[in-house]
């Protein structure tokens, strides 16, 4: 086993669903001792939620379960038996941190809020990811992932002026909340670690949203500069070509305008027209009647071509750009097969597949998937045999339910 | 006195656009000596704005988060007042050099000495024309953390490809995952998921890097392609692919079992979002409906049987969310358990009680600007605040600091320095 970045650093993960377990993930393919707790019998949410082999649900094969939990152990604990709560306390000794995303006041509910901890393991951190934070008037608020990019994030300016606003793919805000967290949750371990400042970590979901720098913290600004509000509508470069076309297999993307033109003249070959001084003057990218006329010319150029040869020519003429690939496009794509980007992976129930690889490249500690997501409690005697439970205690436990 | 997380890390900040500056935003707030390293003679559009000169013309025409400057007037240094960069300008340092000049290189030499992470995300032809390499900074500083995130990672054959994270979003996938279902995806408008993923996940990578170091005692090079990065959040979509070759395509706001919409409210542009995921938050929503004769019908029986008729129960909700306030939707149906929420514009977010009781933004002076309110960092910690201990950081700020305090400059090798260009807290006038 590779030296990781957080090989020596202990989790127990009380996580589920997208956004904690993301977090967890993160530590976890980085080295992180990560034991997650599910609940008996049905486990993590996300075992259901699929994609499954052939759409056939099965809590061992849900692709987004199996995603987001490799490197983990697993036990199963029911937190609302005492037999449970004191197993978590034995833990919550050996570990450096507590990452937990249930709703606030349920740690308080099991005896496991920060204080009681903390009570246990002076040096504790603890990240408790919550939809709307541990406080306020939204604290106990039921929400949804596309809730959290239209109260938190940029929602309102996303899609067309005519027509509703629009989320983004499925749970794409719950992985930057998890990330965050992760950001959060590495900063307090290093200064428990250091310095011996054990604390708890409070990640809104909404806030991830309201702090990002996906436009919101941006426009959030410019409407405190300016007193105007900012909704739909084309964005990227001003100018033209500005936005995404249609070439001879799908689409492509580009932004070409203002400053940028020059290299969109060069891409299309220097046609005559587009070589005529009044192209480069500084009104040029504002009028409407030059753009139509650029336009014509080009959107013929580019739906001649596929779109990787465009992106080719559009590279060698340095413009920003980019096919609009889907994901098949993407997992055929050799260049990214080649750098890495996916893994195989092989689990006992769900067999090799290919997933998602590493986000970055660590050149001392790098990232591993030291075992696959895990069957849920396929850990429990393991874990629970290291507190030294004995065969027979294990036994008891699960006939009472607690695991 | 408990310290910040990260004081006593100084972290030297080669980062332009988005992505790179929102990472080091983050390492900021935890509390390292995050210098900006710029330069008054080169201006990287979407960085300190769209140009370092912009006319008040220009401003007028532009969206407000590169032209939203106070005002919309340019001001003595427009470069100090430009949303896209105050927006995580929060927490820094900035000082200005010529790397183009050696003297400039012996500055930036110095500099690695005595710090401990050196964050980048130019296009990787830059710092090879520099000749500012991993192994340079090691010669100079061998325990040194180097975080570099270029589009598509420095080996192969997309490593020099110019791209916006828009672009790289369109490459992975995602962009013709979340359009409108019922248009051509030439309508897709553009969001920036990639730079916020690269800056998260970078400012991630260079704490592992800390943390790996104090055990360790070795630094290392971390490479970011910040394409591949943002492949993680579109997970479920690979695994399906893997799973059953199915090629997913946009459901909009729709949920694959959920209902979900986003439903017109009251006044002009307004909209709430509804989430139903099974039975009990049906028969909720009709409860705060008042139960209208359609929630009994047959087609509405069953969540199966909802999720198939959206297109009609849709227009229901509609009808009542449309004679609403987008805040009273919430209130009413979150009183009894439904998952809705508005979809808040700018202004929304400010007056927001909730956000305001949390204390998600704060009040911030900085000489340039004015006074104003900005977002703090988005998570809370309970024993080392993390704050905005100081407002967005001005061009060439702490020169003084950072040559005479930091790097023992004498006076008179400091006014040399400033009059060859180096120091500045103007950008040169032949600079666009």
């Amino acid at each position: 086993m590779p030296d990781q970045a957080l090989s020596d650093v202990k989790v127990l993960d009380l996580t589920h669903y997208v956004a904690g377990p993301y977090c967890t993930k993160l530590l976890a393919d980085f080295g992180a001792d990560v034991v997650k707790v599910e609940r008996p019998g049905v486990g993590d949410p996300a075992r259901s939620m699929g994609p499954f082999p052939q759409d056939v649900p099965n809590p061992e094969k849900s692709g987004l379960f199996l995603h987001l939990n490799t490197s983990k152990r697993g036990i199963t604990l029911d937190l609302s038996t005492r037999a449970a709560v004191k197993i978590v306390e034995e833990l919550v000794k050996k570990v450096d941190l507590v990452v937990e995303s249930f709703r606030p006041g349920t740690m308080e509910r099991f005896g496991l809020d920060y204080a009681s901890l903390k009570a246990i393991n002076q040096n504790l951190v603890m990240t408790s990811i919550s939809n709307f934070g541990q406080t306020g008037p939204y604290r106990d608020f039921r929400a949804a992932e596309i809730m959290f990019y239209g109260m938190g994030g940029e929602m309102y300016s996303t899609g067309l002026r005519d027509r509703e606003p629009l989320k983004m793919a499925a749970n794409v805000v719950l992985y930057q909340a998890g990330a965050a967290a992760a950001v959060a949750t590495m900063g307090a371990v290093y200064a428990a670690m250091g310095q011996g400042t054990g604390q708890q970590v409070d990640v809104s979901i909404m806030e991830t949203q309201v702090g990002s720098i996906d436009r919101r913290m941006s426009n959030l600004v410019a409407f405190q500069y300016t007193g105007e509000t900012i909704g739909r509508g084309p964005f990227g470069t001003a100018g033209y070509p500005n936005g995404v076309y249609e070439c001879e297999d799908g689409y492509f993307q580009v932004s070409g305008g203002r400053t940028y033109f020059p290299r969109v003249v060069r891409m299309l070959g220097e046609p005559e027209f587009l070589t005529e001084a009044r192209w480069s003057t500084p009104e040029a990218q504002r009028d409407a009647g030059m753009k139509a006329e650029f336009e014509e010319h080009f959107q013929a150029w580019i739906k001649a071509r596929p779109k990787y040869d465009a992106w080719r020519s559009a590279q060698e003429a340095r413009v920003l750009s980019g096919p609009l690939n889907n994901i098949a496009d993407l997992m055929q794509d050799p260049v990214f097969d080649q750098r890495g980007a996916f893994e195989n992976i092989s689990h006992p129930e769900a067999g090799e597949l290919k997933y998602p690889g590493r986000p970055f490249i660590m050149s001392e500690s790098p990232w591993s998937v030291s075992r696959p997501a895990p069957l849920l409690g396929q850990h429990n005697r393991e874990v629970l045999g290291s507190l030294g439970y004995s065969g027979e205690d294990i036994v008891r436990l699960k006939q009472q339910n607690v695991i | 006195m408990t310290k910040l997380p990260l004081e006593g890390i100084r972290v030297l900040d080669m980062t332009v656009v988005w992505a790179g500056p929102y990472g080091t935003s983050f390492l900021a707030d935890l509390g390292a000596e995050v210098i900006r390293i710029e330069s008054t003679g080169i201006f990287i559009p979407m960085t300190r704005g769209m140009r370092a000169h912009p006319t008040e013309g220009e401003l007028r025409g532009t969206p407000g988060f590169s032209g939203g400057l106070p005002g919309r007037t340019p001001g003595a240094r427009p470069w100090n007042r430009a949303p896209v960069f105050n927006a995580h300008g929060r927490n820094k340092l900035s000082m200005t050099v010529d790397l183009l000049q050696p003297e400039g290189m012996d500055v930036f030499r110095r500099l690695v000495e005595i710090s401990d992470v050196f964050v980048e995300n130019n296009t990787t032809e830059t710092l090879e024309k520099l000749g500012i390499s991993y192994e340079m900074l090691q010669e100079q500083n061998p325990e040194m953390i180097m975080l570099r995130m270029p589009a598509y990672g420095s080996t192969g054959p997309y490593r020099n490809f110019r791209a916006y994270g828009l672009h790289m979003e369109g490459v992975i996938g995602h962009t013709m995952l979340r359009g409108y279902p019922d248009l051509d995806p030439s309508t897709t408008t553009s969001v920036l998921v990639a730079d916020a993923a690269a800056g998260t996940q970078g400012a991630f990578a260079v704490l592992a890097a800390l943390h790996y170091r104090r055990r360790t005692g070795k630094g290392q090079l971390i490479e970011l392609g910040q394409a591949e990065n943002t492949i993680p959040y579109l997970g479920q979509f690979l695994l399906d692919y893997s799973m059953n070759e199915r090629v997913t395509s946009t459901l909009g706001n729709r949920h694959p079992h959920y209902i979900q919409g986003c439903y017109p409210c009251r006044g002009e542009d307004r909209w709430v979002t509804i989430t139903l995921s099974g039975d009990d938050e049906w028969e909720a929503l009709c409860r705060v409906l008042g139960n209208p004769s359609w929630c009994q019908e047959q087609k509405f029986a069953g969540h199966q049987s909802r999720h198939r008729h959206q297109d009609e129960l849709d227009e229901h909700i509609s009808h009542w969310t449309a004679e609403r306030d987008h805040y009273e939707v919430m209130q009413m149906l979150q009183a009894e358990g439904v998952a809705a929420g508005p979809v808040m514009d700018q202004r929304d977010a400010y007056n927001d009680p909730h956000l305001d009781q949390r204390g998600m933004f704060e009040e911030v002076t900085q000489e340039d600007t004015g006074t104003y309110r900005y977002p703090r960092a988005p998570y809370k910690m309970s024993e080392t605040p993390i704050g905005i201990r100081r407002g967005p950081v001005r061009l060439g700020e702490d020169n003084e600091y950072v040559y005479k305090t930091l790097l023992k400059y004498t006076e008179q090798e400091y006014t040399q320095l400033e009059s060859q260009g180096h120091i500045g807290m103007d950008f040169r006038d032949d600079v666009p």
